[in-house]
């Protein structure tokens, strides 16, 4: 029955995850602060979102988590995107988490989750390669292996928050032709791992592997074979979408927020300028678009864990489109609205603006997505 | 969080739509699915059937005739008549007058018009706009005057929807042109049959004759016809635009019409193939789809809102539903005129010929596409309602 209230639980978490940004990212000077440090964030930090329970959060009890799920991403992914935080809890919570749930064995779960959930282990999955685009299915790197394990060799890019991972999951091409999920040591023999800024003060890596020693993820217990990685890399992706999704909500609230606060306050022809009615109206646009991505970021965290992968897909390409659009109407207007101010690199909105821009290319674009949707015949049945 | 329906909620959705589909005679509702004319007759008969099941005014207090119904059943109920292309019943009398009059209306008033309207015995028409009076409505200018115990109506009325069809008409007058504009307004029942009412015809761009002129000369109606206090008449039509306005969004009747697209789209022969195989279309129509899957959701919100609120009373959020679901109907009209190709510039029932078979439709999708402009601008144009967001939200 149609209930969009959280649980006394989940308002807990987010007032306390929502507290603690909020605390720590008072500002541009603390964020660029954190920016300038040598991972492009400040680890003290990552600490304390363990502590608040954050880390262990996206794992199954069982599994040595706290048992959230995509809701409870959904609040940790909105105080993200509404502190604009530097924190590589994409990269961890939420795109390793879903690599781990879906795709390693119970023991490796049990080592590897109370590390991360305790802040002591960071991880990032190289989901592309130089020249796929947006196709996940474009796996080039290799496995080999060898009488001392598996080792890999092959480029991935754009990994995020490459630098600050202990640990990365990289798809590799099987002997069978399959994919298989692997971890391996960013800083291990093999490895080569080169860090650089993205347009949104995060930190993006490149990671080139020579016959890298690596670990592969093993789902079904001693079964290597066939267990199909591009099912959890898919599984990887759309747990990354709905993710997004909300933190673009998040991002795009405080944007308009501050757009809305703005037009009350500057003064030109000796009035605010909201009270012009082309500028209102402008901002009556932003809140349909941020309250259409609303929807949709319930949307995504309704239908990440649906069954059916054919509809589980569509719906998550149908989110990441309303997301993208929205992301880029609210990011434009908002500049627009600000004049010239929104234009500067010290005003905090041009900054939502960048990392906005910055999901609309993460996890597909808008045309891969509606394309997606429009293959898989829409979302309403003819009948 | 969960946004499924309850099996209980899915049960009630199942038996709406068995009734809708198995009662509604299929003719009628193939002329709403195709967006053609209706005849008087096929809305009567409509509604008299959701009547006889106690559904025409499922909204209404429990006594005149309102069923029980959660702000969710509501919402499942009017949703599965669109999808099912049922004529809504109509809006007139059930969204507009009927509620006043429940709400506000004497005892009599209640007694004497409520049955009938919700059965469509009486069909009304809506005498708001004039041609002074548009967006600023408040401005009105028809000028009722107390002569013993009737008032004398003069004036005009204008865009009077379906007035050719209408036996009452309910009207904002203003009775004291003293007073600030908002301040000296009542709302009137009239009947139309009363001496000195002319009503003549306005053809609509998609070529039907769909509103109407109504002019008053010196017409005397009984003062018990007064709904509520004399000078209180704009609090009454607030609240019945504010009806008017959640109504509007329309999220079954798009997907109702994008469902038909697809069917069509899959038998239209394009090229080598169908228009179904044109990925650019397609494209248009997941766009469409993905929009329309964000508003449903946007007015689920809405509505659990209102519920946690304990209020029945649309809020200002459904300005927001009342745009995007204008203009997503108005996409869906355009999707449909460009299927129709070449054949979208063909005038009424003129596809003849090898093509008519798989055309037949083409020109009422061209008069659906034209027609559908209005929905942008009544019920508050949407600049109006931008207007009103501005200011009640977003405290501009
Ligand atoms: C098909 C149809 C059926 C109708 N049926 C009925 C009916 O049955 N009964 C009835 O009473 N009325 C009916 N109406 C009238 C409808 O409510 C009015 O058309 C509507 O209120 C707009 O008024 P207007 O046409 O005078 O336009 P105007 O108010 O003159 O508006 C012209 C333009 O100016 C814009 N505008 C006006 N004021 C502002 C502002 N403050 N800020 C920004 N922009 C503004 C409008 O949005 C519009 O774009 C119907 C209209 C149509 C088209």
């Amino acid at each position: 029955m149609m209930d969009f209230d959280l649980t006394s639980e989940q308002g807990q978490l987010k007032d306390s995850i929502g507290r603690y940004l909020a605390g720590r990212y008072s500002g541009l000077e603390a964020r660029e602060a954190m920016r300038r440090r040598p991972e492009g964030r400040d680890p003290a930090l990552w600490q304390g979102l363990a502590e608040l329970g954050l880390l262990g959060m996206p794992f199954a009890e069982e599994d040595g988590g706290y048992g959230g799920g995509p809701v409870e991403t959904m609040i940790a992914m909105e105080a993200i995107g509404r502190s604009l935080a530097l924190e590589p809890f994409l990269a961890t919570g939420v795109l390793g988490a879903a690599a781990l749930r879906f795709g390693a064995s119970a023991a490796q779960k049990a080592r590897l989750i109370p590390e991360i959930a305790a802040g002591d282990l960071c991880l990032s999955v190289a989901l592309t390669e130089p020249g796929a685009r947006h196709d996940l299915g474009h796996v080039a790197t290799r496995a080999e292996e060898t009488p001392a394990g598996p080792v890999l060799s092959g480029r991935k890019d754009l990994i995020v928050w490459g630098e600050s991972a202990d640990a990365i999951v990289v798809p590799a091409r099987l002997d069978t032709g399959g994919v298989g999920l692997f971890l391996v040591d960013p800083r291990g023999a093999g490895a080569q791992l080169s860090g650089y800024a993205a347009q949104d003060g995060s930190r993006l890596a490149d990671l080139v592997l020579d016959r890298a020693p690596a670990e592969r993820l093993d789902p079904v217990e001693g079964s290597a074979e066939d267990a199909d990685g591009l099912t959890v890399i898919e599984r990887i992706a759309e747990a990354g979408i709905a993710a997004l999704a909300a933190e673009a909500v998040g991002a795009m609230e405080e944007l308009h927020r501050l757009t809305v606060d703005y037009l009350k306050t500057r003064r030109q022809f000796g009035v605010p300028i909201g009270s012009f009615q082309a500028l209102q109206h402008k901002a009556v646009d932003m809140l349909l678009m941020v309250e259409q991505a609303r929807s949709m970021a319930c949307y995504g965290a309704m239908m990440v864990e649906a069954d059916d992968p054919a509809e589980r897909r569509a719906a998550l390409s149908a989110v990441k489109v309303q997301i993208n659009r929205s992301a880029r109407f609210v990011g434009q207007t908002a500049v627009q609205l600000h004049g010239g101010i929104g234009m500067t690199m010290e005003y905090i909105g041009a900054h939502y603006f960048k990392r906005l821009t910055v999901i609309e290319t993460q996890l597909g674009d808008t045309a891969f997505h509606l394309a997606r949707v429009a293959d898989a015949g829409g979302l309403i049945a003819a009948e | 969080m969960d946004l499924r329906f309850t099996p209980e909620e899915t049960a009630f959705r199942a038996e709406v739509r068995a009734f809708l589909r198995s009662e509604i005679p299929a003719g009628i509702r193939r002329k709403v699915s195709e967006g053609r004319k209706l005849e008087r007759e096929d809305i009567v008969a409509s509604q008299r059937i959701l009547n006889a099941k106690g559904w025409a005014v499922p909204h209404w207090p429990v006594e005149w005739g309102g069923q029980d119904w959660s702000a969710i059943q509501r919402y499942i109920f009017t949703e599965e008549l669109q999808q099912a292309a049922v004529p809504l019943p109509l809006q007139f009398n059930c969204y507009m007058v009927g509620p006043v009059i429940a709400a506000f209306g004497s005892e009599a008033q209640k007694r004497r018009f409520l049955a009938p309207t919700a059965n469509l015995d009486i069909w009304w028409c809506q005498g708001f706009s004039e041609p002074g009076a548009g967006s600023d409505l408040a401005s009105l200018k028809t000028r009722a005057v107390r002569d013993g115990d009737s008032y004398v109506v003069n004036g005009q009325k204008t865009w009077t929807t379906l007035g050719q069809y209408a036996d009452w008409i309910f009207c904002l007058v203003r009775t004291d042109p003293e007073a600030k504009k908002q301040a000296g307004i009542s709302f009137l029942l009239i009947d139309m049959k009363t001496p000195g009412i002319t009503v003549r015809p306005i053809v609509t761009l998609e070529g039907h004759h769909e509103v109407n002129e109504v002019f008053f000369d010196d017409v005397r109606v009984p003062a018990e016809n007064l709904v509520g206090t004399e000078n209180k008449g704009w609090d009454y039509a607030k609240f019945l635009l504010a009806n008017e306005r959640s109504g509007i969004a329309r999220i079954g009747m798009t997907k109702e019409r994008i469902a038909r697209i697809k069917r069509l789209a899959r038998e239209l022969p394009s090229g080598a193939g169908t228009m179904w195989d044109d990925i650019g279309f397609r494209t248009r129509l997941a766009q469409l789809e993905i929009e329309l899957k964000a508003l449903e959701i946007t007015q689920m919100r809405v509505i659990a809102a209102q519920m946690k609120a304990g209020s029945d009373r649309p809020d200002p959020a459904s300005s927001i539903l009342k745009i995007k679901g204008s203009e997503l109907q108005q996409t869906s009209t355009e999707l449909l005129l460009e299927l129709a190709g070449p054949y979208g510039a063909v005038g009424a029932g003129r596809v003849t010929g090898p093509e008519s078979a798989a055309f037949g439709w083409a020109d009422a999708a061209a008069a659906l596409y034209f027609n559908n402009r209005k929905v942008s601008i009544y019920g508050g144009s949407n600049e109006i309602q931008h207007n009103v967001i501005a200011k009640a939200i977003l405290g501009l």
